[in-house]
């Protein structure tokens, strides 16, 4: 499937030029290297979407033959599609790998959280994600964070310093020179580390294609009940829609990112197989983000707001 | 459907081509990336409707295309670049990753941040103000960093009455200036990133010029040609051993290959230890492989079972680096504490971290006039200077003019973990001078 060497003459204009595909890959297993030879206790954010599911692809070739020396860790919301924890769970199963869950209904439940009046979970998860962190004393965590998806993660770093808060503090991020990358950290910080920082949503998709890589089907096109809150297309559920004055529908349609259904909008589409899909991005005219996410739009600096509080 | 699989066997072939901006405040940087991207059809519309909206918001006329590219809450409002931003967008030919560097005097390092990846910088010039001193600024901080390709943009041309004569002075001078320093190719492209002449498509006002445009050029120029043809350098990050069931016997060497070409059966040496094997397989991510380069990352098999770990670098046996514990190179001082003769630090070289000592620091550059000054003692922020650092082990160390893999390094504080400067070892650009006096203004010799 990855015929690497196959990619040297083809369409290049040097003898030993990589493809873009090959690059970006090279890179990403060098990080997850890195960061193998200089933690103690690295974790991989895994949801079961697309640029995770990517992630521990580039990890199991990253070690092989040898198995990925890191564990899982997932915020579940509460509000996940089934069918994408039905994912998760079978690919954790299937590589014999450890995951832990951190659960934003549990800290509801307890009184640590509490419901948002819009019903939206996704800024809840930064609470989970950095209890989980600081409890089971990761210092390294994988995020699949690109920075192509918006003007605050085109600031990102490669390894990114967190304070013992999971703070993000844009003014004091230390420069990131070569591949040269500076992962030391005092006792309570950790770094948070995005080896799909150089590639684009394209990218994912033709990489995915290249590797026969699988996905959860609500990447594809399928019929589904939905209903339309703030311009966007939300499943029909019991976590709380639709309500009065919503009208549920049924639509084709697909997603392009998967993340809490309180906020995760779907698109109108009929691409059904990986063709389908690269042919559709390639020639969208939105972005990913701008497409599929109601959290980003709450305000000019929604994901820098929240990237200093913790979140990816 | 055959054109989705056309088009996408087209894109899987295309190349990576990573290029850094640099320009001082009003040169029209901002304009010319947005003109860029949003000539190259990559700005998306819900992007391009937040622009518009938050540009009419402010009463401007015109959608303000810096609104694009700057994306913290401070540099909006003081509607200044202030950090590095990574940009991407692509073509039917090739893949780009731009660094979008600030030009302000006090962020040399984020230009320095910019230019350690890139194989290409487009310096900006105003056609109005010519060479200025921020100009030669940018050149030698590509020169030094060694960025393969520099394309001078002289923009504003709408500005000239698009005159050729007001072109070919600056070109002429930026070249030899450029040249000077050692910058091994430069191409110099009048534009005007306002009005779109010579960025994506070729310009009907300057009839004069025959080149590419910036896209074009940004195509067409050849990448990682210097990574394969230096010798062969393998930093081992990682050791594989599963000692499971199925691969009792599996011992690999897994790393980024920094420079070269390796091949089965070649003989090489590994460092610092100085023990010598043969490589037995590569893995290539999985599937089995002759031959691997420049930057691929792969697994190397020995035959002998030697003793070798993370921060050992193996070599071709036939051409190895030398290993030394007393390293002169060039920094750039990337922390707000200073850097002082006698520091105790840690040094980053590869995937080898030791500690060291900064023995002497024999000068510093001033950007602002190429001035050079003997023994400052110390190095602040944005400063770039010689230094001597002593290490605590040996390293194998390239000159930085021969690969910017293995020649490069940090220095970091123990202490606190900041990384203080930017390091590259061996003679500098203009350390030819050195032979001249030091009083001449080209006698700067750091």
């Amino acid at each position: 499937m990855t015929a690497t060497v196959a990619h040297v003459h083809e369409g290049t204009d040097a003898p030993y030029a990589l493809s873009h595909l090959d690059a970006l890959e090279s890179e990403a297993v060098h990080i997850f290297r890195e960061v193998a030879g200089e933690f103690e206790k690295p974790v991989i954010l895994f949801s079961g979407g697309k640029d995770s599911i990517v992630m521990l692809h580039l990890a199991l070739k990253a070690f092989a033959p040898a198995p990925v020396p890191f564990t899982l860790l997932h915020v579940d919301t509460g509000h996940n599609f089934p069918e994408v924890l039905e994912y998760r769970d079978r690919t954790v199963e299937k590589h014999g790998l450890r995951l832990h869950v951190a659960s934003v209904q549990d800290y509801i439940d307890a009184g640590k959280l509490r419901e948002r009046p819009d019903g939206t979970r996704n800024p809840l998860q930064t609470v989970p994600l950095t209890e989980a962190i600081q409890s089971l004393k990761f210092d390294a965590v994988f995020g699949g964070g690109r920075r192509d998806e918006e003007k605050a993660r085109a600031k990102e770093r490669v390894f990114s310093l967190r304070d013992e808060f999971s703070q993000w503090d844009p003014r004091r991020q230390r420069p990131e020179l070569w591949q040269l990358y500076n992962g030391r950290h005092a006792p309570g910080e950790h770094v948070r580390v995005f080896p799909l920082s150089n590639w684009t949503e394209l990218d994912v998709w033709q990489y995915i294609a290249r590797e026969g890589i699988e996905l959860p089907e609500i990447y594809f096109a399928h019929e589904r009940e939905v209903f339309l809150r703030n311009g966007m297309w939300l499943t029909a559920g019991e976590w709380g829609g639709p309500k009065e004055g919503e009208t549920p529908e049924t639509r084709l349609i697909r997603y392009r990112t998967v993340g809490d259904m309180s906020c995760t909008g779907a698109v109108d589409s009929d691409a059904a197989t990986l063709d389908a899909v690269i042919a559709e991005i390639a020639v969208s005219r939105l972005t990913e983000r701008g497409a599929t996410r109601a959290d980003d739009k709450m305000s000019e600096a929604a994901m820098e707001d929240r990237k200093r509080e913790g979140y990816f | 459907m055959t054109s989705t699989t056309e088009q996408f066997a087209d894109l899987s072939a295309t190349t990576l081509l990573r290029f850094a901006t640099a320009g001082s405040v009003d040169d029209g940087k901002s304009t010319l990336v947005g003109r860029l991207l949003h000539d190259s059809k990559s700005v998306l519309t819900d992007q391009m409707e937040h622009v518009e909206a938050v540009s009419q918001a402010r009463g401007q006329e015109a959608p303000d295309l810096a609104l694009l590219t700057d994306g913290l809450r401070a540099e909006r409002e003081q509607g200044i670049t202030i950090d590095v931003a990574y940009r991407y967008f692509a073509t039917a030919r090739r893949r780009f990753i731009l660094a979008d560097t600030p030009g302000h005097v006090q962020y040399t390092r984020n230009m320095v941040t910019g230019a350690s990846t890139a194989d290409l910088a487009v310096v900006l010039v105003d056609a109005r103000n010519g060479v200025i001193e921020q100009t030669r600024r940018h050149a030698a901080v590509a020169a030094l960093l060694r960025v393969p390709h520099v394309v001078l943009a002289v923009n504003k041309m709408d500005l000239v009455g698009y005159e050729e004569s007001v072109f070919a002075k600056i070109a002429e001078e930026f070249t030899a200036y450029a040249s000077d320093l050692g910058v091994p190719e430069i191409t110099a492209i009048p534009i005007s990133a306002l009005a779109g002449d010579n960025v994506v498509d070729a310009s009907a006002n300057m009839d004069w010029y025959g080149g590419p445009t910036v896209l074009e050029h940004l195509e067409t120029v050849p990448v990682s040609h210097d990574l394969t043809a230096c010798p062969a350098r393998f930093p081992v990050q990682y050791v594989i051993r599963p000692q499971s069931a199925e691969h009792p016997d599996y011992r690999g060497y897994a790393g980024q290959i920094a420079s070269g070409v390796l091949r089965v059966g070649e003989a090489v040496t590994v460092l610092p230890s100085g023990r010598t094997s043969t490589i037995a397989g590569i893995d290539a991510l999985g599937e089995s492989v002759d031959i691997a380069w420049a930057p691929q990352s792969v697994t190397l098999r020995l035959a002998d079972d030697i003793d070798i770990s993370r921060g050992d670098l193996i070599a071709p046996s036939a051409n190895p680096p030398a290993t030394t514990q007393d390293v002169e190179a060039t920094v750039c001082h990337v922390a707000d504490q200073p850097l002082s003769v006698g520091a105790r630090v840690l040094i980053k070289h590869t995937t080898r971290t030791v500690k060291a000592i900064v023995k002497e620091i024999p000068s510093r550059l001033t950007l602002d006039d190429l001035s050079q000054h003997p023994n400052p003692g110390q190095l602040v922020a944005n400063d770039i200077g010689r230094v001597v650092v002593r290490t605590a082990e040996p390293l194998a160390l390239d000159a930085y003019a021969d690969s910017r893999r293995t020649g490069s390094f940090l220095l970091i504080d123990p202490a606190d973990g900041t990384t203080l400067a930017a390091g590259m070892a061996g003679e500098s650009f203009a350390s030819k001078a050195e032979t001249t006096v030091q009083a001449d203004e080209e006698g700067w010799d750091f």
